[in-house]
């Protein structure tokens, strides 16, 4: 009896992967053919890895063909082990290697979230240096740009992608399938503590609290305490007229984001430049939103050659009460940070009012005044959310005050 | 057997005889003295060229026969159509024909298109191969399959050792866009327009036998004369001699990868906090999808700040020909045109000058423009700790690029390195290089996607940058970043004792050898 297994990518334009093929055999223990562009440097260590997988899979006797450009041991691995699920999809042990540090690190539910930057689950090469380009968060995507036969390869890939890959600080997302298929994403990627969850086309609050549930349930099973917040994406009428609910469905739930070229499909629009279709809906979803106390976030730019188009798209998003954009290229991430910072104008009123609060506050007053002006709370609020804002966008140093102060 | 080795002042061992010559140990920089006097061609008198200066021959052939071609001479070519070259290896196959063996060949650079002399070097026709050995002809060194051994020398280096007498040639045959019948000769004219032609003026000035080939032949006078017919012995016209599209390859478009564009803009701020950019700067900015998109953020910097160039150097492209265009620099010194663009502007415009590499880079000369440029960007396969680096040899032990003008624009006030810290899997910052090209002493900066590193001997770009919001680490610090992503220091090629190629400096001596492939 023979049964072979393949797994991963080969071809002229794939990079930082592998494509492995196992074959069980009767006898004659385990034999791994390997032909790979680093073979000189890591051919080694490629082919006492691959054979380390097996091992731990009890894989005794098999012949093992890897094709390799120069994929990351993480990479290799996820490979060999989506083959070996191939061949006994009963197995549920997990193959892992040594985690970075920082990997289990907690977010923040107001943390930035302006840009977020989709990086396709199945293909390695894009998220190794994802963290440099300082996106808010990544997003390791199961759903659309995993097609339908690589789920499985691509949700081990993941899985070692959230303990292997330093995002540098940007908040680690997945992407899941919708249920049931996204319950296996679930049990793959939960246990190493993504920050956030992002659930595709939801429409009810049930939807949300399955998925809490299922991550509550293996938090629990595996014994681990780790906060994963959700942003549930809407993008069809039904999930529009619910985004309150949806909104106020789990306390994880920290941020609605839109898809629009499903919406525009589902209510029968054409999806035009300025957007006049999708004009209700994404007030809607703001509205539900802060209504709920949580940060309504704006669709992808789908033009990534369009950096002015980029520009007003994000700006109109920012006008219209989001709080940030999704990226499908990492050049696209500081003309989004850019179009979400504050003007000169914004940014020097705020700074004025900010300082009037923090006097106010020394000298004990109740009131806040900017000259004869009296300043209300909520824009005490939004001139310190600015300044943050500017802050973090490097805008604004942090002495800034004392700076003013010379000024 | 291998030839008696010894340590130079790098710390590597390396030949003392090459193809049969003594060769100089490399010393440090700038402790080499050369002594005596330049090189000579001999003495030629008009009576024996035709007085009405017509100096045509049928074709390749009869020159090459006039011109005395015979076993164990030296012919050199050039590769100002790079990869378009189509008169190289007609030489060679003329050679062939004519039963001709041991040749050596003297290029300029070699390219892809000359894959075809695998076929003379194996059957004896071509020696050996003095100059830049990529691709195919690079395989065919490494495995040591070529008889005599590889010389590998920077475009600089080139010019010395031509004028130093190092390299006698006997045959310089040049490939001109247009010449007329005397053998003045310019790139900028004629349907292979390819630029300027100036990697052939030491071989039109020291060559015992000059041959111009062209496909553009004008009554005289050629101008300009970027090639002086006074030093030219035969003209030949043939159907084409380039294909100037393939001047344009792919180094010499902007990259488009994310991750090379973040290094780009991370080298500009880094210029921009050093304090390197005031009016009147130079720099230069070779091929090399980085280096452009390295010029296009300085431009927008300048700009913004009103800043404008003294000149840029460098292979000329668009990009630079927009920022002349545009007022943001006042000349272009060209020592290699990248592309049509760079061909128009060199011939319409005065400002965009035509350079070779007595101007810019010979080191046995009373200066070069090389040592004046304020900012200078290259490229590396791989650094080391000592931030030595390598541009020859891929992380394989195989031959990958020739040197180019890199050794010689090391010598520019601020030499900086933009290079990503790893390519795939393999480490780019490593313990010690493979092969040293250039030694750390000259190189500044290291710029990657996960940090700058300075060198230690360049206090003042530590102390300019120490405020400033970029990622500056330490190289050992950025070693060891990589090695964790790459999983752990990679194995290294094993070699024999078999030396295929020596790496000259830009004074001549030998830094370094390559060894054959296990």
């Amino acid at each position: 009896m023979t049964m072979t297994a393949r797994s991963g990518r080969r071809g002229k334009d794939i990079r930082s992967d592998c494509w492995v093929q196992i074959t069980l055999v009767e006898n004659g223990g385990r034999s791994i053919a390997l032909s790979s562009k680093v073979d000189v440097l890591y051919g080694r260590s490629i082919r006492a890895l691959v054979d380390d997988v097996l091992a731990f899979f009890s894989i005794d006797h098999a012949a093992v063909e890897v094709e390799d450009a120069g994929a990351l041991p993480y990479t290799i691995a996820a490979r060999v082990e989506a083959a070996v699920r191939r061949l006994h999809p009963e197995e549920t042990r997990e193959y892992l290697l040594p985690a970075i540090p920082g990997t289990t690190a907690h977010s923040a539910r107001d943390r930035f979230r302006r840009s977020r930057l989709y990086l396709p689950g199945n293909d390695p090469k894009l998220a190794i240096n994802a963290g440099i380009h300082q996106p808010d968060g990544v997003i390791l995507d199961l759903e659309d740009s995993v097609a339908p036969d690589s789920k499985d390869d691509a949700r081990i890939l993941v899985r070692n992608t959230l303990r292997a890959v330093d995002f540098q600080g940007a908040e680690r997302m997945v992407r899941i399938n919708q249920l049931p298929l996204g319950y296996e994403d679930l049990r793959a990627v939960v246990p190493q503590s993504p920050q956030l969850l992002l659930i595709p086309k939801c429409e009810t609050a049930r939807q949300v609290q399955e998925v809490d549930a299922a991550i509550g349930d293996i938090l629990r099973e595996r014994n681990l305490k780790t906060e994963i917040y959700l942003m549930p994406i809407i993008e069809s009428a039904l999930g529009a007229l619910n985004a309150l609910e949806i909104a106020t469905a789990s306390t994880a739930v920290v941020a609605l984001a839109i898809g629009l070229e499903d919406y525009t499909a589902d209510i029968g629009a054409e999806r035009t430049l300025e957007g006049r279709e999708s004009q209700w809906m994404r007030g809607a979803v703001v509205n539900a939103a802060r209504a709920a106390g949580i940060q309504p976030i704006d669709t992808v730019f789908s033009d990534v050659g369009d950096m002015d188009g980029l520009r007003a798209s994000a700006k109109e998003a920012r006008s219209l009460g989001f709080d940030g954009k999704g990226c499908i290229h990492p050049r696209q991430i500081p003309v989004v940070h850019d179009a979400f910072a504050p003007d000169e104008q914004e940014l020097a009123r705020a700074k004025k009012i900010v300082l009037a609060f923090e006097d106010a506050e020394r000298r004990g007053l109740g009131v806040v005044a900017l000259g004869s002006k009296m300043i209300d709370p909520p824009v005490v609020k939004r001139a310190q959310r600015t300044i943050t804002i500017a802050l973090k966008a490097g805008l604004l140093a942090a002495e800034w005050r004392e700076e003013d102060a010379h000024a | 057997m291998p030839d008696t080795l010894v340590r130079n002042a790098a710390g590597r061992d390396v030949v003392t005889r090459i193809n049969g010559n003594e060769a100089v140990p490399y010393l440090g920089v700038g402790a080499f003295q050369p002594t005596g006097r330049k090189a000579s061609p001999p003495i030629a008198r008009c009576a024996d060229y035709p007085s009405d200066g017509n100096k045509q021959v049928p074709d390749l052939k009869t020159a090459l026969v006039n011109a005395g071609l015979r076993d164990g001479m030296t012919v050199s070519t050039h590769h100002h159509f790079r990869d378009g070259d189509l008169v190289a290896n007609r030489i060679f196959d003329i050679a062939a024909e004519l039963g001709i063996k041991d040749l050596r060949w003297l290029p300029s650079a070699a390219f892809p298109c000359h894959a075809p002399m695998i076929r003379h070097l194996e059957s004896g026709v071509i020696h050996h191969i003095e100059g830049s050995m990529n691709g195919p002809l690079g395989d065919f060194a490494s495995s040591g399959r070529m008889r005599g051994m590889g010389v590998l020398r920077s475009h600089g280096g080139r010019y010395q050792a031509i004028q130093d007498g190092e390299v006698h040639i006997d045959i310089a045959v040049i490939a001109a866009p247009t010449a007329d019948p005397f053998g003045n000769a310019n790139g900028v004219n004629g349907p292979s327009a390819c630029g300027g032609l100036g990697f052939a003026l030491a071989d039109s000035q020291y060559a015992d036998r000059v041959i111009v080939v062209t496909d553009n032949l004008v009554p005289f006078p050629c101008v300009p004369w970027q090639i002086q017919g006074n030093h030219v012995d035969f003209v030949v016209v043939t159907d084409k001699v380039g294909e100037p599209s393939k001047i344009v390859s792919g180094t010499t478009n902007i990259t488009r990868s994310p991750d090379r564009l973040f290094i780009a803009e991370l080298t500009a701020r880094f210029v921009q906090a050093a304090g390197l950019l005031r009016d009147g700067f130079s720099f230069q900015a070779g091929a090399g999808g980085t280096s452009l998109a390295f010029a296009i953020y300085l431009k927008e910097m300048m700009i913004r700040q009103g800043i404008r160039a003294r000149f840029v150097r460098g292979g000329s492209t668009k990009y630079l020909v927009e920022m002349l265009n545009e007022g943001l620099t006042e000349y272009i010194l060209d020592g290699q045109t990248f592309d049509l663009d760079g061909v128009r502007s060199m011939r319409d415009n005065p400002r965009h000058v035509h350079t070779n590499p007595f101007v810019s880079y010979n080191y046995h000369g009373k200066g070069n423009v090389a040592s004046m440029i304020d900012i200078c960007v290259l490229g590396a396969t791989e650094v080391d700790l000592g931030f030595n680096a390598n541009v020859v040899s891929h992380s394989d032990g195989r031959l990958l690029h020739g040197i180019g003008g890199w050794q010689n624009c090391l010598f520019s006030k601020c030499t900086i390195l933009p290079i990503p810290s790893f390519r795939d899997r393999i480490p780019v910052i490593v313990d010690e290089v493979m092969t040293l090209c250039g030694p750390g002493e000259l190189i500044d900066v290291i710029v990657t996607e996960r940090g700058i590193a300075i060198n230690p001997l360049r206090q003042d770009l530590i102390d300019a940058t120490r405020n400033s919001s970029l990622p500056i680490k330490s190289i050992h610090q950025l070693k060891a970043e990589i090695e964790a992503i790459c999983g752990g220091r990679p194995d290294r090629p094993d070699f024999t004792d078999n030396v295929i190629a020596a790496v000259k400096w830009v004074d001549g001596t030998v830094i370094d050898v390559v060894r054959q492939l296990a």
